[in-house]
């Protein structure tokens, strides 16, 4: 059974169609590509998925639940987390905090919120994780002194703070050095085999094709293709789509 | 480090308790109102400093506290009952005007609140059978436990003292909490804060209606301090003057309300020397505050309590080794 699936996803901003009927699913653990050339609408179907957006039509359905008319921290709470193409932290909050923040609505009520002052659990899987991204000697420095690839991992250990049931991840590698790059496909490597479910939206095709089992790929607002990355790798539509005739 | 803070709390403290014995009349009524205006400017910097929603309201909502105090005390009703009825009022109407806060930011968020404000003013003005209209309501009793009497502007000052020191608790131990932080997230990043889970309607809810709770504590302290209000007292230049305590002793941060309330409360009387001048002085000061020290008068303080730290504790210890390379325990 697919632990998301979405179902003729359309999305209009007035006159412009940006999602057109795109209907694929995801399966428990596996580590999905979403491809497509620039404005082809691949982080607008990130923002319908997370609430971000409210899709025109069509559905998303996660755990066979319908969560297309959900709120943002709704989702959130369903167990779906993010990155974003264009970074968003708090940037005025310390790396830790930004990661305490990112786990902090996971469990409870409003009420035990203000009530419950203990969040050693939280802290200690911050400090594993920060230490796991490398970013335990900036724990204290605020999020916008970070480096650039810095905020990257940040914004990657937010996504991973609260241990969502999917995470999707919005150009990952995008602006980061080669180094940095190889960490970063290790981790979601070495997550995805430890049970983490995986959507990423890259244009780095070398880590696509190495990264993901399958593929799917779109073009101005339509599913063009999808399957293996050897399938995608030889599909004259997705040539076409990149390249042009 | 934690040594020398606790030393000058404790002699802050000290001052606190000690100096009004030695204040003459009027000067221990400013002091009294520095310490109202205080738990006004905590309120409106929680609302807007932390939260980041503006509110130009806060005169309207002190004004549910002070007219609670004087309309229900000749009722027989106690002056803490009175309070606890005006903050909850103001608590109530806080998150009535929290709602359009979901909908609309910025200035236009600022004109709904200046909006509320106006229409707050008008009713306390037009109500007369309630509120006295015009004329207000003069001969409003100061509280009295049993043989326990605060009739004195001493007796008052520390009968304030005591509940700000509760809102100052109260205030910290929200802003120390998972509160606080959700508070800051959406200040800082509405969106992100949405997608890490945070309820934009509860916790925006909640911080006007806090702030607004806060501001009819205020009022409800103010009343019997003149032992007369009238409507001219919650117009919007007394938001304004709110906002202006917020902005200049530093937004979002816990000691920019103390500084705010004490420069603008007690700067125009240190300058009532310069006669007709003063109101001009007054203005160029707070032009020139803006304008040099952005991020308010906190700055300022900040600085003098890095430079004190330097001169009695000495140069800060140097990073502690980072600890050994943990591995992420499967999911």
């Amino acid at each position: 059974m697919a632990l998301m699936e979405i179902d003729r996803l359309t999305k209009h901003f007035y006159h412009l169609s940006a999602l057109s009927l795109v209907s694929f699913d995801v399966k428990p653990g596996e580590l999905l590509g979403l491809i497509g050339p620039n404005g082809s609408g691949k982080t607008t179907l990130f923002n319908c998925v997370t609430g971000v957006l409210r899709p025109s039509r069509g559905q998303v359905r996660f755990k066979g639940a319908d969560i297309t008319k959900l709120s943002a921290d709704a989702v959130y709470h369903r167990g779906i987390s993010r990155t974003f193409q264009l970074i968003q932290l708090f940037p005025e909050m310390t790396v830790l905090e930004n990661m305490l923040m990112a786990a902090q609505e996971r469990k409870g009520t409003l009420l035990s919120r203000l009530l419950r002052r203990d969040e050693a659990e939280e802290r200690d899987r911050a400090l594993k994780l920060l230490e796991y991204l490398g970013l335990s000697s900036v724990k204290e420095n605020l999020a916008a002194n970070l480096s650039y690839g810095q905020q990257k991992l940040l914004d990657f250990g937010m996504a991973l703070m609260p241990e969502p049931e999917v995470i999707l991840l919005d150009e990952p590698m995008a602006g980061v050095n080669p180094t940095m790059i190889k960490t970063l496909v290790g981790h979601i490597q070495d997550l995805n085999a430890q049970g983490y479910t995986f959507v990423v939206i890259e244009h780095n095709m070398e880590v696509v094709m190495s990264l993901c089992r399958r593929i799917v790929v779109l073009s101005q607002g339509e599913k063009i293709a999808e399957g293996s990355p050897a399938e995608i790798h030889e599909n004259p539509l997705v040539m076409d789509a990149y390249f042009g005739s | 480090m934690g040594r020398w803070r606790t030393r000058a709390l404790l002699a802050g403290a000290v001052a606190v308790l000690v100096f009004p014995v030695l204040l003459e009349q009027y000067k221990l009524y400013l002091a009294s109102l520095t310490l109202v205006y205080l738990i006004m400017a905590i309120g409106l910097n929680l609302t807007l400093g932390y939260a980041g929603q503006i509110s130009l309201a806060h005169a309207g909502f002190m004004s549910f506290g002070a007219y609670a105090v004087a309309i229900l005390g000749p009722l027989g009703v106690p002056f803490e009952g009175g309070l606890l009825i005006g903050a909850l009022f103001a608590f109530f109407w806080g998150i009535v005007l929290g709602f359009p806060a979901l909908k609309v930011k910025h200035h236009y968020l600022a004109m709904v609140t200046l909006g509320f404000n106006i229409i707050v003013f008008l009713v306390i003005r037009n109500w007369e059978s309630l509120t006295g209209g015009s004329f207000g309501i003069s001969g409003i009793a100061r509280p009295q436990w049993g043989p326990l009497r605060f009739q004195s502007d001493r007796e008052y000052f520390y009968y304030i003292l005591g509940w700000t020191v509760l809102v100052v608790a109260s205030a910290h131990w929200i802003l120390h909490s998972r509160w606080g932080r959700a508070f800051r997230a959406i200040r800082e990043n509405e969106m992100r804060a949405e997608v890490v889970g945070v309820s934009l309607r509860n916790y925006k809810l909640m911080a006007f209606a806090i702030g607004s709770a806060y501001a009819g504590v205020g009022g409800a302290l103010f009343a019997p301090l003149l032992t007369y209000i009238d409507p001219g007292a919650f117009t919007l230049d007394r938001s304004i003057q709110f906002l202006m305590m917020v902005v200049m002793g530093g937004l979002g941060r816990f000691e920019g309300p103390f500084i705010g309330a004490v420069v603008v409360t007690l700067l125009p009387e240190l300058l009532r020397a310069s006669e007709g001048f003063y109101l001009i002085i007054f203005s160029l000061a707070v032009i020139l505050m803006m304008l040099f020290m952005p991020k308010g008068l906190v700055g300022v303080w900040d600085w003098l309590v890095c430079w004190i730290t330097r001169r009695v504790v000495g140069p800060a210890d140097p990073p502690a080794p980072a600890e050994p390379a943990a591995v992420l325990e499967p999911k």
